[in-house]
């Protein structure tokens, strides 16, 4: 990918040499003057961003944004507290350093420098995050309709707020496990097809009070136990409830739990709402990487053409660069999977390429990219996709080979896992299927929903999980359930169907068994409200 | 437009609420490493932190995932001799290495998460629970600590400590009281004022208007001249200093240094005297300690030559009970501090001597002291300096407390059980 600079290429050379600092110290006078020059140079391009806080912080307290998912504001729970410790662990130990940078997607975008950096270090980290991420953030069609950034941090601090209170109220025990059962199930807490409307914290709070009245009066009706007049032919052709399987697990508990109180409630809510927030950065983590990577490295060898960066900051900006978007080879120990900032980067160097310098390959496989404005090319990519059509609709041939990307088939059926498709002409459309159905939420997290609520008898739930290509669920299977349990209230039943067959049965409380026994088997299995 | 902050400056410990919610949870868990670190831990560093390391699985917060098996696709990077159609052998799984791909697993063995947990925090813990025998004595001790509290407001003080509403409002009562005299005179000259313009224009009286007109200004310039804020309208917060009760307690160690205790059983005893001195600077604000070492006499020595010296002789447990009882005599007053006792000995005695014990114990020094508590670090069988405590103990059931150590694992249950809250001693 560097090719093109380290070649001596003479476009590359700069025009005229007026660097904006020659040291590696850095000022708040020089961050500001860096950040004006790659401001100026993002507007060149076309880089569209909310208004950028630029907050300088401590390694300490990089740590801490750290283990709150990057969150200025948190409410407070064991588990941020496990993530603090292992990170200060690790950091301690020398067994990773810290990233340089973090931020957050909000109106003003706010990113994290660690002081510790080189003034290298904070322009890299300038132009990544406070203009790559941030006109993501601004751009992707996902997160315009799932995150509203302006009002976020206010959110943030109602709901540490309301939790706190809660707290005080009905003390850490009871606020803790209502939190770890639906952190449980945080990955189903997210509406795929409603948008979120944005309001304001005080707002939220006075919404808050007229919810509580309107759920409690909702479910009365659910669970109403009058008999209806003239029951006996309605009886028999009662409708299922819910109508439709729903999908928003934690949405479906806010609304429908029979014995949730409604501060309970309230806290089911709150971390729906952030997992809805952070349903966008899930689903777009090799755009958002690439394009920010993309950005970082096409702002500084600009930079450097015109002048304003000596030799010697090119030269440890590429080295950053190059970890950054290093991948190990599968076979090789520091394999970690696939590395989005590579496929990402990759995937946007190569649109540019296409777009500037097509070949005859390309002009094939992308008759109406090849030779267009790169430009507007790269900011169509950017705004209208995530990962998955992304990748389905921009890896070209070059990256895969570039990558040496295989696919393999693993199928339990048979003793020998099939090597399925190359980077070669009859495979790039299978390797390119396969791996963005890899970047498929719907694929890579089990696909369960509720499938029914005995609301005469003995208000069990019922979910279902409908099986892709036959994968089980895992063993911390019973584990959540446990949690839903907790929440709903009464039993929990979970098929996992391969078709219309039930291949496995999970329940809680276990069938079978004396309901006590099965309560007590360890101090953290969460018991019921 | 970026703004650029500088947030070095704002607090680091953000985590900290978490990471105490976090030793909350795993309360159990710690509490058992810190257990078995008191057991295995050299005596200097008692009082060190800790390593706790917890099993992965116990603190795994579960996510519905997916499984081995079934049918998986993977794509992976780096392909150096595979053609479309190579068979590769499934090699036996091992750890999670096997379920890249799409599962979210990344397949973090089964190694134990390990974290440090400070010295503070290790005290606590091993400390948890436990109680000094409840009948601590404050007393005000000479005027060496303060405290500042408010005592309500007063009209002289420094100008950091005025009272801004106060003053405000203390000016605001005499500005009323002041003017109203005034401001009623004004409100009836402007009724007649008003009276007089609303007559036909024929029948006014200018002058008269005049003169009202006048008058009015006049007043109201007095009204005006009435400061708004006056030197005596100042009030100021009032702080006083307080004499605060202070807890003090001497402890003293009594330790046999005579020729039947091996370095062995001395270790434990030294052991035994740490742990009762550091739950003592906890649960007091100011402590001191008073070593004594007997063989066939005592002496009092320094916390050096207590734990580290040798010595040899035979046993008079009654001279280190003398010297105890001389010193609680001439330097702490029962008034003024609480006294604990502790003693360990190999519970090897010179026949006579144990009913003297007895005596001078019973006597002299329980009437005086909080606690008095007796380990007896043997293997064998008891003696006679057990049996004359157990009769002590007999009559002072609430402030007398013994226990036998037979080796290590022991100091540690035998602390907690004789320090347990006195709650749970009782049912």
């Amino acid at each position: 990918m560097l090719d093109k600079f380290a070649g001596g290429d003479d476009s590359q050379k700069p025009e005229s040499v007026n660097p904006i600092s020659t040291s590696s110290e850095w000022t708040f006078e020089l961050i500001q003057e860096y950040d004006r020059a790659i401001g100026a140079l993002a507007d060149e391009f076309g880089l569209d961003t909310y208004p950028n806080q630029i907050e300088v912080i401590s390694s300490e307290q990089m740590m801490d944004a750290y283990s709150s998912v990057g969150m200025p504001v948190g409410y407070n729970h064991w588990s941020f507290g496990k993530q603090f410790i292992s990170v200060e662990n690790n950091y301690q130990r020398g067994l990773m350093g810290l990233a340089y940078e973090i931020v957050i997607n909000s109106n003003p975008c706010i990113a994290y420098l660690m002081e510790e950096n080189t003034m290298t270090m904070q322009a890299l980290v300038i132009a990544h995050a406070s203009y790559g991420h941030n006109s993501f953030f601004k751009g992707n069609y996902l997160f315009r309709s799932w995150t509203d950034a302006s009002s976020i941090i206010d959110y943030l601090i109602f709901a540490k707020n309301y939790i706190s209170r809660c707290e005080e109220r009905h003390g850490l025990n009871e606020v803790e496990a209502v939190l770890d059962s639906c952190h449980a199930l945080m990955n189903y807490g997210v509406d795929r097809y409603k948008r979120p409307y944005p309001i304001s914290a005080i707002e939220e709070e006075r919404q808050q009070q007229e919810r509580e009245e309107y759920r409690q009066r909702q479910l009365n009706d659910l669970w109403r136990t009058i008999p209806k007049l003239g029951d006996g032919a309605e009886a028999s052709n009662e409708k299922r409830f819910p109508e439709e399987p729903q999908e928003n697990i934690l949405y479906f508990i806010e609304k429908n739990a029979p014995l949730l109180e409604g501060w309970q409630r309230e806290l089911v809510r709150i971390v729906r709402k952030l997992a809805q927030y952070f349903y966008p950065q899930r689903q777009t983590q090799v755009m958002n990487e690439g394009w920010a990577t993309f950005w970082h490295y096409t702002l500084l060898t600009e930079l450097y053409r015109r002048g304003r960066v000596t030799e010697g900051f090119m030269m440890e900006f590429l080295q950053s660069h190059t970890n950054v978007i290093y991948q190990p080879s599968f076979d090789s120990p520091y394999y970690n999977g696939i590395n989005p900032y590579t496929l990402g980067f990759s995937i946007f160097s190569d649109l540019r390429r296409i777009c500037e310098d097509p070949t005859d390959e390309d002009r094939r496989w992308f008759p109406d990219i090849a030779g267009s404005n790169w430009r507007e090319t790269l900011h169509f990519a950017m705004r209208d996709f995530k990962d998955e059509s992304f990748i389905l609709q921009f890896l070209s041939p070059k990256v895969m080979r570039d990558m040496k990307l295989f696919c393999i088939s693993d199928n339990d059926q048979e003793n020998e896992i099939v090597v399925s498709a190359i980077h070669d002409e009859s495979g790039y459309r299978q390797l390119r299927e396969n791996l963005a159905g890899q970047y498929n939420l719907g694929n890579r997290e089990p696909n369960i929903q509720v499938y029914s609520v005995d609301t005469r008898g003995d208000r069990s739930l019922t979910l279902n999980h409908t099986q892709h290509r036959r994968r089980p669920l895992s063993k911390d299977t019973p584990e959540v359930l446990r949690h839903l349990h907790r929440l709903w209230g009464f039993d929990i039943h979970l098929n996992s169907l391969n078709g219309d067959e039930i291949t496995a049965s999970y329940h809680c409380p276990e069938q079978g068994r004396d309901r006590q026994e099965g309560e007590e088997e360890s101090m953290l299995i969460p018991k019921p409200i | 437009m970026s703004y650029i902050i500088d947030r070095r400056l704002n607090g680091k410990k953000k985590s900290t609420v978490n990471r105490q919610r976090f030793l909350r949870r795993y309360k159990a868990h710690i509490k058992k490493a810190v257990g078995d670190a008191m057991n295995s831990r050299s005596i200097m560093d008692m009082d060190k932190g800790e390593r706790i390391s917890i099993p992965t699985r116990d603190i795994s917060e579960p996510l519905f995932s997916h499984g081995n098996g079934g049918h998986t696709e993977r794509v992976l990077p780096g392909n150096k001799e595979f053609t479309a159609g190579d068979r590769i052998p499934r090699q036996p799984p091992k750890g999670g290495d096997g379920n890249g791909g799409g599962a979210s697993d990344s397949g973090e063995g089964v190694d134990d998460f390990v974290f440090q947990i400070s010295q503070e925090e290790f005290l606590d813990f091993m400390f948890e629970g436990l109680q000094l025998p409840n009948m601590i004595k404050r007393r005000l001790a000479g005027n060496e600590s303060f405290q500042v509290v408010r005592a309500g407001i007063s009209n002289e003080g420094t100008p950091g400590r005025l009272n801004v509403i106060r003053s405000l409002r203390a000016a605001h009562a005499r500005r009323i009281a002041l003017t109203s005299n005034k401001r009623r005179h004004i409100r009836n000259l402007e009724e007649s004022l008003e009276l007089e313009e609303q007559k036909e224009s024929a029948l006014r009286d200018q002058r008269k208007i005049e003169a009202l007109k006048s008058e009015i200004a006049e007043l109201r310039k007095r009204v005006g001249r009435v400061p708004f804020l006056d030197d005596f309208d100042l009030k100021y917060n009032l702080l006083i200093r307080q004499p605060k009760p202070r807890s003090r307690a001497v402890m003293f160690c009594l330790m046999d240094v005579s020729g039947s205790m091996n370095q062995a059983t001395k270790d434990m005893a030294k052991r035994f005297f740490l742990l009762l001195y550091l739950f003592l600077q906890r649960s007091y604000e100011y402590t001191e300690v008073v070593f004594i070492r007997h063989h066939t006499s005592a002496k009092e020595v320094d916390e050096e030559e207590f734990f580290y010296s040798r010595e040899t002789g035979g046993t008079i447990v009654s001279s280190a009970l003398k010297l105890m009882r001389r010193i609680m005599r001439d330097r702490y007053p029962d008034s003024e501090w609480n006294i604990y006792g502790a003693q360990a000995s190999d519970g090897d005695n010179w026949n006579d001597d144990s009913s003297t014990c007895h005596r001078i114990l019973i006597d002299d020094i329980m009437p005086h002291v909080q606690y008095y508590s007796y380990v007896e670090i043997t293997p064998r069988d008891h003696q006679a300096l057990w049996e004359e405590y157990e009769s002590v103990r007999a009559l002072f059931p609430n402030h007398f407390a013994m226990e036998q150590i037979v080796d290590v694992q022991d100091i540690y249950p035998v602390f907690r059980q004789l320090f347990s809250q006195k709650v749970t001693a009782r049912c």
